[in-house]
């Protein structure tokens, strides 16, 4: 898995078996969510948007976490595809981050009154996406890719901290957003009809990140390794 | 593991080590500017700003919204099942704002200690269900989700 011609290819074989399995769970996750499921008692149709931004909110901590545990790869191990596969998956993080924003937004205004407020789990996750920001806005700042790698694997990890906040923030502060309604623990505060979707919809945005994950990991890989005869004979063939 | 990557990973873990603790203490020296509210309570108790505008957050009492006059002004108490303050509101109210719902409003107390509010949000507790359920539930006599674990 670590060399790049290797992983080049065994991700190009992937890829159509993926999309086909993100189509599959994107159309039932959306089909369960925006027709099957009954509308909430006090909400209406309204809260539907919450089969997108709960997947996505999970997504943009997750895929934070992937992005830290390959700094630590990076830095402990100096491995080039962890540098690889944390720079490739930021812009997946960032956008989910940024629908997640966006939808909880707009479903804050008709529900809350507002569109933003600046309580603790609102303002951590912004800060999550200035955290992406930041990463792609170093990687792309240092020309040289090795040492730029090493440097946003530091701030990857760093930003660390911010995900536990992110979690807790609703039992830790008064907050205006709700507190978890599905929790490893807890029986969830929704029934399965409502909840399934949800889950499901959060195994197809996890689907499309490996799909999105794999896509950016090949660019990057034919880029950096330009020079190297394996990607010469891939053009030329 | 070789000393070198035993020595680095060490390093990077005393790193993170110290950013929490750095981002612990600065976090809690920031409790109170993070809280995005205060209870009925906590003005019972005088720890709300006087003079300046801060956010109350409580449960609607049922049965005492009113309309006094025409036009948008609204009236009701906010209780924390402890203490309760007396909130006036003129302004469009959002879709959840009932009775027994958990709102926050965001003003000051006038002389009389009733809260002014320029701005009432309503908040959502984490509780999801189909109408016919609640319907079910409420004539079972079960208690209101909006009062459950959270309070508001």
């Amino acid at each position: 898995m670590g060399s790049p011609p290797h992983f080049y290819r065994f991700a190009g074989r992937w890829l159509p078996w993926l999309t086909g399995i993100f189509a599959i769970f994107l159309i039932v996750g959306l089909y369960g969510g925006l027709v099957m499921a009954p509308p909430d008692y006090q909400q209406g149709e309204s809260y539907r948007i919450i089969f997108v931004h709960v997947p996505a909110a999970w997504m943009s901590m997750f895929i934070y976490m992937v992005m830290a545990s390959c700094g630590i790869i990076v830095l402990v191990w100096r491995m080039k595809m962890a540098e690889i596969v944390l720079i490739s998956s930021a812009p997946v993080g960032a956008s989910f981050t940024f629908l997640a924003l966006v939808t909880g937004s707009l479903w804050g205004k008709p529900m809350w009154g507002t569109y933003w407020v600046w309580d603790a789990r609102l303002t951590s996750e912004l800060i999550l996406l200035f955290l992406y920001l930041g990463v792609l806005g170093l990687y792309g700042a240092i020309d040289d890719k090795r040492v730029a790698g090493r440097a946003v694997a530091i701030l990857a990890i760093v930003g660390m901290v911010n995900i536990p906040i992110i979690h807790y923030s609703v039992d830790w502060w008064n907050s205006l957003h709700q507190t978890a309604s599905l929790t490893k623990f807890e029986k969830p505060s929704m029934p399965p009809s409502m909840y399934v979707p949800i889950l499901i919809m959060a195994l197809a945005f996890k689907i499309y990140f490996v799909l999105a994950l794999f896509q950016r990991v090949r660019a990057e890989l034919l880029y950096r390794e330009r020079n190297s005869r394996w990607v010469e004979e891939l053009v030329q063939s | 593991m070789t000393p070198a990557r035993k020595k680095r990973l060490s390093l990077i873990v005393l790193m993170v080590i110290g950013v929490a603790v750095g981002v612990g203490f600065a976090l809690q020296s920031l409790n109170e500017n993070i809280m995005f509210f205060f209870s009925p309570a906590d003005i019972q108790a005088g720890k709300a700003p006087a003079n300046k505008d801060f956010r109350v957050g409580g449960v609607v009492v049922d049965g005492t919204v009113s309309r006094p006059g025409e036009g948008l002004t609204v009236e009701f108490d906010l209780t924390d099942n402890d203490s309760t303050v007396k909130v006036k509101y003129t302004g469009i109210l959002p879709d959840l704002f009932r009775e027994g719902q958990g709102i926050i409003a965001n003003g000051r107390l006038n002389a009389q200690g009733d809260f002014i509010a320029q701005e009432v949000l309503a908040k959502h507790d984490e509780n999801y269900m189909p109408p016919e359920v609640m319907e079910a539930m409420k004539k079972s006599g079960q208690a209101m989700p909006s009062m459950n674990r959270n309070g508001i």
